[in-house]
């Protein structure tokens, strides 16, 4: 359908209106080691977008998403955040967060004070700060839950924590690295729900590391799909469903249709990939 | 039952007040069984009858002793955590200073205390001298490893906001470090208490400011064993209380959050 076989890395990926929020030119990385994290890549993600990106473990994901968030810098090539350097991101309309596959909280302070984190770094008096933490925290269903510890909570409100947590600055890109991996399919379907929910209302241009292809199938606008060894972009799906995306979209035949294309997808990459021959 | 035999604090210390009480009562009963003279093995009402002859300058040795110890466990605190700040600042730091502190653990306090005893004219000064040599070290690698310890994830979190170095200390890298500082304090007091007492033996100090160490040197020169005993005992319930103590404090301080201090639940 949708699919197409990438014949240079340097094909450019973006739709042609959309202002790019995001754009990873010839990038490529090589770690201290000498481990190869990725070739050379070339990936452009517009304004609102929801990208996936998918692939046999060790393909380069997690790096790619570190090398988005300024973690790591790029051996060779660069990346552009809004057309610009990453000095400018944090400013208004350049708002970046991030979602760890693991909640990530800080076991000492309550709910409450964990999202409002990125706000007390960034120097916000606390009475601005909180009704913005307020909102963060109903957004993710959990206004009643402000004063708890994260011990005391289930493994998917810790995830919806890290969510409001990312949201409490109102980001213009969110990436999240896996962060429903660890969760039941129930609660992960709930979240994947809320989160596409979420994205429609807010707007926020949205990169998402996963190894569900149902997952990516019902949340993405486009699937990037990898493969290892090097790591590298291997084939792109888009998604034309339009939102809101429910349940009648993930039990449609169309929902089936894009799951077995993508599955075919995985597994041409995982034999593309060096390490997929020997599995 | 009775609701009492249900209770969590019954079920914690009934056991072992129970054992306490059997094992004096064996103890009292063997001493008046088999006649054992009291310069030998004293029975426990022999050493309650002491103690209570010689509260008064028992516990003025106990208040000597005790003044020694938090003098010196408060001087290692300070200490231990300024040298563990420093560590933190640099590998080659740590790496030029670790070995001596390494070197201050193993040499036996005993071995030292005589030559600070010389050197330092006021006695008083090389008890406290001793005592915090010797709880110094627990609390600087506690504190290091703790400083070290953080979260890779929280730390990438507090990049991605741009965190300034004193946020990042003051937020992550000080609360990460509590857990681990609490578990020093912990090993740290009792071994200020041994320091001090270690160290007034070596001393020997009489006069005004004789501690615990003294009044059981005193004893056995006067074959008075049962006040040997009495002194002993207030050693281990000094011990008893300022561990409890910190581990209240460390329960305190992490009860909300932190795993070593987090109640079982049934
Ligand atoms: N810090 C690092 N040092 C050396 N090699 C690394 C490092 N991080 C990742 N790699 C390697 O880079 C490759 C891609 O890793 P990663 O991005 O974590 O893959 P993914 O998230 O897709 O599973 C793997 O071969 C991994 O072993
Ligand atoms: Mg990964």
């Amino acid at each position: 359908m949708a699919a197409a076989p990438l014949p240079s890395p340097s094909l450019a990926m973006a739709p042609a209106e959309a202002a790019p929020a995001v754009e990873i030119l010839g990038v490529d990385k090589v770690f201290a080691d000498g481990t190869r994290g990725l070739t050379p890549i070339d990936l452009t993600v517009a304004q609102g977008e929801f990208v996936s990106l998918i692939g046999p473990s060790g393909c380069g994901k997690s790096t790619l998403l570190s090398l988005i968030a300024n973690l790591i810098q790029p051996t060779d090539g660069r990346l552009l955040w809004w057309r610009g350097g990453f000095d400018k991101v944090g400013q208004p309309g350049r708002r970046l967060s991030i979602v760890f596959q693991d909640a990530t909280l800080m076991p000492w302070a309550r709910v409450e004070g964990n999202v409002r984190l990125p706000l007390d770094l960034a120097r916000m008096p606390k009475d601005e700060a909180a009704p913005r933490v307020d909102e963060a925290l109903a957004l993710v269903g959990l206004s009643s839950h402000g004063r708890l510890y994260p011990r005391q909570l289930s493994g998917g409100m810790r995830m919806r924590v890290s969510i409001a947590r990312a949201l409490v600055t109102e980001p213009d890109m969110l990436l999240m690295d896996e962060p429903f991996g660890a969760l039941d399919e129930f609660t992960r379907n709930r979240l994947d729900s809320d989160l596409s929910e979420l994205w429609r209302l807010r707007g926020f241009t949205t990169i998402f590391v996963t190894h569900s292809i149902y997952e990516a199938v019902f949340l993405s606008t486009r699937i990037v799909v990898m493969a290892a060894q090097p790591g590298r972009l291997f084939r792109e799906i888009e998604i034309d469903e339009p939102f809101p995306r429910g349940d009648a979209f993930r039990t449609s035949a169309k929902f089936a249709d894009y799951c077995r294309e993508l599955s075919v997808a995985l597994m041409e990459a995982s034999l593309a990939s060096g390490r997929g021959r020997d599995r | 039952m009775t609701p009492l035999a249900h209770s969590e604090r019954f079920k914690t210390y009934f056991p072992p007040v129970a054992t306490g009480i059997a094992m004096l009562a064996a103890w009292e009963a063997a001493c008046r069984w088999f006649e054992i003279p009291v310069f030998l093995v004293p029975a426990p009402s022999v050493v309650a009858d002491s103690f209570l002859n010689n509260a008064s300058s028992l516990f003025r040795a106990l208040g000597s002793t005790l003044k020694v110890t938090f003098i010196a466990f408060a001087l290692a605190i300070v200490i231990g955590v300024l040298t563990a700040f420093l560590f933190v600042q640099s590998r080659a730091i740590e790496r030029s200073l670790f070995p001596y502190a390494v070197m201050l653990q193993v040499t036996p306090i005993v071995a030292i205390a005589p030559l600070l005893i010389i050197l330092v004219k006021d006695t008083q000064t090389a008890l406290v001298l001793c005592a915090t040599l010797i709880a110094l070290f627990p609390i600087i690698s506690n504190t290091t490893i703790g400083l070290r310890t953080v979260d890779p994830g929280l730390a990438n979190l507090f990049r991605i906001n741009k965190a300034s170095g004193l946020q990042t200390l003051l937020r992550l890298r000080i609360p990460s470090a509590l857990p681990y500082f609490f578990a020093g304090l912990r090993i740290s007091s009792g071994l200020a208490l041994i320091g001090a007492v270690v160290a007034e033996f070596v001393a020997g100090t009489g006069g005004r400011s004789a501690g615990l160490a003294y009044e059981i040197l005193q004893s056995g020169f006067e074959l008075d064993i049962p006040r040997m005993f009495a002194a002993l005992f207030l050693i281990t319930i000094a011990g008893v209380v300022l561990f409890v103590a910190m581990a209240g404090l460390s329960a305190w301080a992490l009860g909300g959050w932190h795993d070593s201090e987090r109640r079982i639940e049934a």
